[in-house]
């Protein structure tokens, strides 16, 4: 193998249950370059990258460092290696100070360390980098920029040549972005190499020394400085694959369902994260919802179904003014929602089927005055199992210990079978094979011929471009752009997902 | 996970065999603590366990003896296990208890000429508005603020257990009672009436209708229901519009409202008044009751059962100059158990055929 390479992963498969996560990727890293691993939510950097850091072991492939054949066990064997990764979700105790979290867990620190020293150290790699940390500070002190200095500083304490930072701007402002990559073009011109994970066209354009583009587990490109443009990176995240169009019957256009009119709301940090939203979705629509995951989906269908109070605007479903109401007043105006977080959100993961059937009817079609229709909800259980083809052991265990289909049909099966007026259908298919995919996307359809209002939100383009009527493109909690679905162009989206609006659309 | 050579793997779904075996074997493993310890102190533990449970449940006197402890277990076992149905940890139980007998009390000595169909409900509400307000004062800050609970109920046992110890040292010390710290004894409207000429009094029957109730209430209700999804999901809960701190103040006023009525019963239908540490850690035993029970209100009343029987054994066996200690023992190493056990439920045990069956391929590392 050639030596000017510092690593090299070659052919690395990695399966999961019912997905092949990194299908035959090849990857190499140079001395001292920034490269980039572009490509959407799910397409395989996450995986490639724990592949590479000992987090996971790979079912097929190999990994070279410095020529030599590497197997690692865990990420401790990976840093001994020199390759340390920086997570999205900062690893630091909040009640340590920054030098000692820098030494927790290095096993060549030893038993009474001298902080001293050790800060002294740690001084010297900041300043050396740029890197302002103070190692004297209490993490909880800390800005989320200066915790990621922290968990830089603390690969770097390690010996690290190879750092991999995992969407590192995502949680930062746009001057801490800048900063950060101001540190790395310093690293990289002191010889380390630093791969940074994004889906942000705008990042690669600005550090990348070389991209590596992922699309579905693959690996489709690799370009240099120099030799590509943002709309070849675009395209080649989006891929130009003619999109598998399935029987959908023309839109039969009805009355307006939901409609949101200057809609603000704020995020989970308390900064804005929609702004100024005005969509409506028609019955016997799908609109979609295009979008990088963290551009304000999640306030979106938290939005349109209660969970999360709008700062400012108007929501009505079937006419009525519903802003300001919490779940239940959504729910009894037949919203139904497909969350996220099947387990977390969707379903009760310790009570059984029978019970989770009935988390929306419970207070309706279930209940006998203050009593529950245990009865009725067996009866429920067992029709809209066999109806929806659901999968059990047996009614009574925990849903927790179903797989992802399952569980998703379940949840389908029961927010359709409450006839809405209006689904809200979050990243349905995540996660699932394709046969669990297929039957889900037929369930949404077969709604849509109902003349059900279907509000899509999804990160996966073909997904849809397969189901929707409309497209709605989403980008920092704005709407891009709206265009129909038939005729819409896949570059389009993908520029307008990275935020360019179609007037600032260069030609190439 | 794994353990040296044991390799834990969860299991598909939850083994039914496990959920019975574990609680039954969490207690022979508890016994077999406790004889080690008897074993070493140079006692035959054989015998004394004999002794233990052919008197606590083999003599009629032990018997019913067995069944007036098992009252205060069993109400106070089943009002803590409400607030742990919606994952509450209410450590609160002998506070409130205390609160409980502190209201009943009252009651009993400022409207001692009423008669008993008056007086004796008025106790009853008294004995759970007591409990109540006690339970609730936590889950304010709970509901609103999630200032954990665990640690606020804790603290309340305290101050409750010191204003009941305030009033029977001062205020309310019976003047003819030789200086004792009790106060007066009840007078014949404020007892409970008792089974024939054993001291097993009505509490019994609080205790297994609650049960009852509460079988219903968690099984059949939409209330029930509401707790059982926000104990287990509170994000399931809102998603469905459930609401969550006016459901964590109404579970923690019913739990200790519960414990509460514990406490009335006491005094009411036992000590016939209220006197400092008439209860010796039964809001603390029923913790463990509960879980040992697995928070079914039904097995609750039989876990109360067994352990008022330890109780009275234990006390049997002091005269042989077995420390009364033991019997703490034994319920700790239940819990203990218990707790450890569960673990069997989700995963099963496998021992590791070689230190590296996962790794694929051969090569060395770097």
């Amino acid at each position: 193998m050639g030596a000017e390479f510092l690593v090299q992963l070659k052919g690395i498969t990695k399966r999961f249950p019912g997905v092949v996560a990194n299908h035959q990727v090849d990857l190499t890293l140079m001395p001292g370059e920034i490269h980039a691993l572009l490509g959407e939510n799910g397409s395989g950097k996450s995986t490639l990258m724990s592949v590479l850091t000992g987090l996971y072991r790979p079912d097929e492939g190999e990994v070279f460092i410095g020529g030599q054949r590497v197997q690692f066990r865990s990420p401790h064997d990976a840093i001994k290696a020199g390759v340390g990764m920086v997570h999205q979700h900062f690893k630091l105790v909040d009640t340590f100070t920054v030098a000692q979290n820098v030494i927790l867990g290095d096993r060549r620190v030893p038993f009474v360390p001298s902080m001293s020293e050790i800060e002294d150290q740690i001084e010297r790699i900041s300043s050396g980098y740029g890197l302002a940390v103070n190692p004297r500070a209490y993490v909880w002190q800390l800005s989320v920029g200066e915790k990621q200095r922290v968990e830089i500083v603390k690969m770097l304490y390690r010996g690290c040549s190879v750092l991999i930072l995992d969407e590192p701007t995502a949680v930062l402002t746009i001057q801490e972005s800048r900063q950060l990559f101001a540190n790395i073009r310093e690293m990289a011109a002191q010889g380390r190499t630093v791969v940074v994970i994004t889906h942000k066209l705008h990042e690669v354009m600005e550090i990348a020394d070389r991209v590596t583009v992922l699309r579905r587990g693959e690996a489709v490109a690799t370009f240099k400085r120099g030799g590509f443009t943002e709309r070849d990176l675009a395209l080649a995240m989006v891929g130009r694959d003619v999109v598998s169009q399935v029987e959908k019957p023309p839109a039969v256009q009805k009355d307006v369902v939901l409609e949101l009119q200057d809609v603000y709301a704020l995020n989970n940090l308390g900064r804005l994260g929609l702004r100024s939203i005005s969509l409506t979705v028609r019955g016997g629509e799908i609109l979609g919802i295009a979008g990088v995951a963290g551009n304000g989906q999640r306030e979106l269908s938290e939005v349109v179904t209660g969970l999360r109070p709008a700062l400012r605007g108007r929501i009505q479903v079937d006419g009525t003014d519903v802003t300001g109401e919490g779940p239940r007043g959504f729910i009894d105006r037949g919203v139904a929602h497909v969350p996220e977080d099947r387990l977390g959100a969707g379903l009760v993961p310790g009570l059984n089927a029978v019970d989770n059937l009935i988390l929306k009817e419970y207070r309706r079609k279930m209940a006998r005055g203050p009593f529950l229709d245990r009865r009725g909800a067996e009866s429920n259980a067992l029709e809209l199992i066999g109806r929806f083809g659901v999968r059990l052991s047996s009614l009574y265990n925990p849903v927790k210990f179903m797989s992802g289909g399952n569980l998703q049909r379940l949840l389908l099966a029961r927010e359709i079978s409450s006839e809405p007026r209006l689904i809200v259908a979050v990243y349905p298919v995540r996660g699932l094979d394709i046969a669990a995919t297929e039957a889900v996307h037929r369930l949404l359809l077969e709604q849509r011929a109902q003349g059900t209002a279907i509000l899509l939100i999804s990160e996966d383009l073909d997904e849809i471009f397969k189901l929707s009527d409309r497209i709605a493109v989403l980008f920092e909690g704005a709407v891009t752009g709206v265009l129909p679905a038939t005729g819409a162009d896949a570059e389009e989206i993908g520029l307008l997902m990275m935020g360019s609006r179609k007037m600032e659309e260069q030609a190439v | 996970m794994k353990i040296g050579l044991i390799t834990l793997e969860k299991r598909a779904a939850p083994s039914p065999i496990m959920a019975v075996m574990v609680p039954v074997v969490s207690v022979f493993m508890a016994l077999l603590v406790g004889a080690i310890f008897l074993k070493i102190t140079g006692r035959e533990p054989l015998p004394i366990y004999f002794e233990m449970f052919s008197r606590a449940f083999g003599t009629r006197y032990g018997l019913s003896e067995t069944i007036v402890k098992s009252i205060p277990l069993m109400l106070a076992g089943l009002g803590v296990a409400v607030a742990f149905r919606m994952q509450l940890w209410n450590i609160g139980g002998e506070g409130q208890l205390f609160m409980g007998a502190f209201a009943a009390t009252w009651v009993a000595l400022s409207f001692p000429d009423q008669a008993a169909y008056l007086l004796l409900p008025l106790m009853f509400f008294a004995g759970c508005a007591g409990g109540a307000v006690w339970g609730l004062l936590p889950a304010i800050p709970r509901a609103y603020m999630g200032v954990n609970e665990i640690i606020t109920t804790l603290m309340l046992n305290y101050v409750a257990i010191l204003w009941v110890e305030y009033l029977v040292y001062g205020p309310w010390k019976d003047p003819h009672g030789y200086n004792f710290p009790l106060t007066a004894k009840f007078t014949a409207g404020a007892i409970l009436p008792t089974m024939g000429d054993s001291r097993i009094h009505a509490g019994l029957l609080f205790g297994l209708t609650i049960a009852v109730v509460l079988w219903v209430v968690f099984n059949r209700t939409k209330w029930g229901y509401e707790v059982r999804v926000i104990g287990d999901s509170p994000g399931a809960a809102r998603f469905a519009g459930m609401n969550i701190p006016r459901n964590i103040l109404v579970v923690m006023a019913v739990s200790g409202a519960i414990c509460g009525l514990a406490g009335m019963a006491e005094v009411s239908g036992l000590m016939h008044r209220l006197q400092p540490g008439f209860s010796p850690g039964y809001g603390y035993t029923a913790i463990i009751i509960a879980w040992l029970a697995k928070l079914n209100p039904l097995a609750i009343v039989l876990v109360a059962f067994l352990f008022g029987g330890l109780q009275v054994g234990g006390y049997i066996v002091q005269t042989t100059g077995v420390p009364a200690t033991m019997v703490a023992m034994l319920q700790g190493s239940v819990l203990f158990f218990i707790l450890g056990g569960d673990i069997l439920l989700r995963y099963r045990l496998r021992w590791r055929r070689s230190p590296d069956s996962g790794a694929p391929g051969k090569g060395v590392g770097a």
